[in-house]
């Protein structure tokens, strides 16, 4: 239980529009232990972006976080020179943190990059000031030498020339940019990395090398992360565990090589159904119907209306996450 | 029989920089031959960049194209008199990438159904016209009560690239260019879109472009592919011979860079990167040769030709330059026959 970095419990996110409250995460109770690497899928609006921005507290009305509690643990760490808290092995509430205290977990504990990371470069500045920027904005007092080597020091750990420090964005590639913007959120050696589909708008042979260096610098930095996507590829390839979102819930976490061998949760199986593959064509099928509208009220289990083996009870009770074997869970009434 | 869509070494050059003194060369020396006598789904891949949406542009005639010409049954699209340009805009259709962007949202989507009904009268009266969106609505899964009436925003991204492809249908094409259709829709519904793309070419007998970078998805579903690298194509073929036993040095890294849903089996990741190097398009030889692990001299001095290696396959590279030389123009040879034999 202390390995846990990072334990959600009962988050609830909701954005109020005209038509009603969108539930777009709706008690969703999950931890991240240290060192893992682990995904987070789901089709679009199943709240897997909400819940990592909530994590961050970047979540901006109308989006509210509702209820619940974000746990950090350990936020002791030499390199970070401004402490937020003292004390070994503290574990604090995120949510119950003030803006300041917030801002300066992100990046020096938390370190994020999202799919328009690579766009929110600053175009007319050098990609080595803009690697070190936010060493500062945190704090960290640089002399102009260990800027120096500091920016060719996180070049070299996601893979690139020297050369880039002195090159403007619109030089890069789009992978280039990518892995720039990964050497900024390990800038501060954070504890958590959160990828929100870091590679969804690269080529594929460009992605899968941008994912072997965020894996390669979360081990270097003894780091966990959450990787997001839709991608159960991706997901195969680069996580440990693997949870799976529907509807604003977790319906199943497990370890990615159990789920792919055995899924727990029938929307789980049919995800995985629908991947095409290269060893049987012609064989892969879409999930028939559609995701919930999560402005209505629902009855029992959200995936029920969609679901192959759906029983009476389904429509009226709601399943809950619970455990299934000694490492796996799921939220089904099957199981 | 005169094919049904020719392109005969087409080739693309965009012009950039103060006063067009750069320039880009989208797409060279390209020819392909959707003949249309039997339905087939031909898959053109490649990474951005590669001139895939260049080409369907050229082929859909949206785009002129720099050197050669494009043929809809013999005709040349830029000799074509207004009939037969109105003609060949009702029998070839596009579908396009973004299902985000192709709607006008003040409408609702009843009106990207409409009006090419209007505009190629295509229904006599209104019960006539529903009927027909009906039936396309029908082909492709979505239920008349739920899309119509709706405005743009209140379908998911799915369901609109879904009554994009009714609305190809309603104008019953011989050829439809779909490129990068599911791209932007999510995993499941990428399954439920292509199936019924293959529906389409099966039940109809419509002749499919896929246009994409998606292997994976382009091995499920069409009998031929075009491995297109900046411009120029790589591999071309029988889709199983290609992708299960890829010769080109890109192909093979393009197969190997997929992601695969199988947490056992690793993928490979192309370590020297050479994303710095000088654009593959200002290369003289090859251009892939600033990539290739195995580059030679030849591969630098000029680009290789297609040789066949293969009763079903065409691949340009060096390395099989023992093979008879397969001149671009007639790229068709080296695919599969029509016939829709999926894997049992």
């Amino acid at each position: 239980m202390n390995s846990d970095v990072l334990q959600v419990r009962d988050l609830q996110v909701r954005y109020h529009t005209a038509r009603g409250p969108v539930k777009a995460v709706e008690h969703v109770n999950l931890s991240l232990r240290e060192g893992e690497r682990m995904g987070l899928v789901g089709e679009s609006g199943s709240g897997k972006s909400t819940l990592v921005m909530s994590i961050l507290r970047l979540i901006k009305p109308p989006g509210f976080v509702e209820a619940g509690e974000i746990w950090m643990t350990g936020l002791n760490s030499p390199d970070y020179p401004a402490e937020p808290t003292s004390g070994d092995r503290v574990r604090i509430n995120l949510l119950s943190l003030s803006t300041e205290e917030m801002r300066r977990i992100r990046l020096a504990r938390i370190g994020l990059i999202t799919q328009g990371s690579m766009n929110s470069l600053n175009p007319v500045a050098r990609v080595e000031d803009q690697l070190i920027d936010g060493m500062r904005a945190h704090g960290v007092r640089l002399s102009g030498r260990e800027a120096k080597s500091k920016v060719s020091e996180f070049l070299g750990q996601v893979g690139l020339r020297p050369e880039v420090a002195r090159m403007y964005p619109h030089e890069l590639s789009g992978g280039m940019k990518q892995r720039v913007c990964i050497a900024i959120a390990a800038s501060l050696r954070p504890k958590v990395i959160i990828a929100d589909e870091p590679t969804s708008a690269l080529d594929v042979v460009v992605q899968s090398r941008v994912i072997e260096t965020l894996h390669r610098i979360q081990v270097t930095l003894n780091s966990s992360m959450i990787l997001v996507g839709h991608d159960m590829g991706l997901m195969a390839q680069s996580v440990e565990r693997l949870a799976v979102m529907y509807a604003g819930r977790v319906v199943e976490v497990s370890p990615v090589t159990d789920i792919f061998a055995n899924p727990l949760h029938p929307y789980t199986r049919l995800l995985i159904a629908s991947l095409p593959s290269f060893e049987h064509r012609g064989e892969f099928h879409g999930i028939p119907g559609l995701p919930p509208s999560l402005l209505e009220k629902m009855e029992g289990c959200p995936f029920h209306p969609r679901c192959p083996s759906v029983m009476d009870r389904c429509r009226s009770e709601e399943p809950i996450l619970r455990d299934v074997d000694s490492n796996r869970e799921a939220a089904c009434h099957l199981l | 029989m005169t094919p049904l869509l020719e392109a005969k070494s087409v080739t693309r050059v965009f012009k950039r920089g103060a006063f067009g003194r750069g320039f880009l060369i989208a797409l060279e020396d390209f020819s392909l031959t959707i003949k249309g006598e039997k339905p087939t789904i031909t898959a053109i891949v490649g990474e951005s960049g590669s001139g895939k949406t260049t080409l369907a542009n050229i082929l859909a005639g949206l785009l002129p194209c720099t050197k050669g010409q494009v043929l809809y049954e013999g005709k040349n699209l830029k000799q074509m008199s207004g009939t037969e340009w109105h003609r060949f805009r009702r029998e070839v259709q596009v579908i396009f990438q973004d299902p985000f962007e192709v709607y006008n949202p003040f409408y609702k989507v009843d009106h990207a159904l409409t009006t090419p009904i209007d505009k190629f009268h295509l229904a006599e009266s209104k019960r006539q016209r529903t009927e027909l969106i009906g039936q396309a609505l029908e082909a492709v899964g979505l239920r008349t009560e739920e899309t119509l009436g709706r405005f743009p925003h209140e379908l998911s991204g799915g369901q609109r690239q879904r009554v994009m492809v009714a609305r190809a249908l309603l104008t019953r094409p011989r050829l439809i260019i779909a490129d990068e259709p599911v791209s932007m829709v999510d995993a499941s519904m990428r399954a439920t879109i292509l199936e019924s793309l293959r529906h389409l070419e099966l039940e109809r007998g419509i002749s499919i472009i896929y246009i994409t970078h998606d292997l994976a998805t382009a091995y499920q579903i069409s009998q031929n592919i075009v491995v297109l690298y900046s411009g120029s194509v790589a591999e071309a073929g029988d889709v199983r011979l290609v992708i299960q036993q890829p010769q080109h040095p890109y192909t093979v890294l393009l197969v190997a860079s997929v992601a695969r849903a199988d947490p056992t089996r690793r993928w490979a990741v192309e370590t020297e990167g050479s994303e710095l190097a000088s654009p593959a398009n200002l290369l003289k030889g090859c251009k892939f040769s600033n990539r290739c692990p195995f580059v030679m001299q030849q591969c630098l001095e000029r680009a290789p030709q297609l040789f066949r290696t293969d009763s079903r396959r065409a691949t340009a590279c060096y390395r099989y330059k023992d093979f008879p030389i397969l001149p671009s123009s007639e790229l068709e040879t080296a695919f599969a026959s029509g016939d829709v034999d999926m894997d049992a």
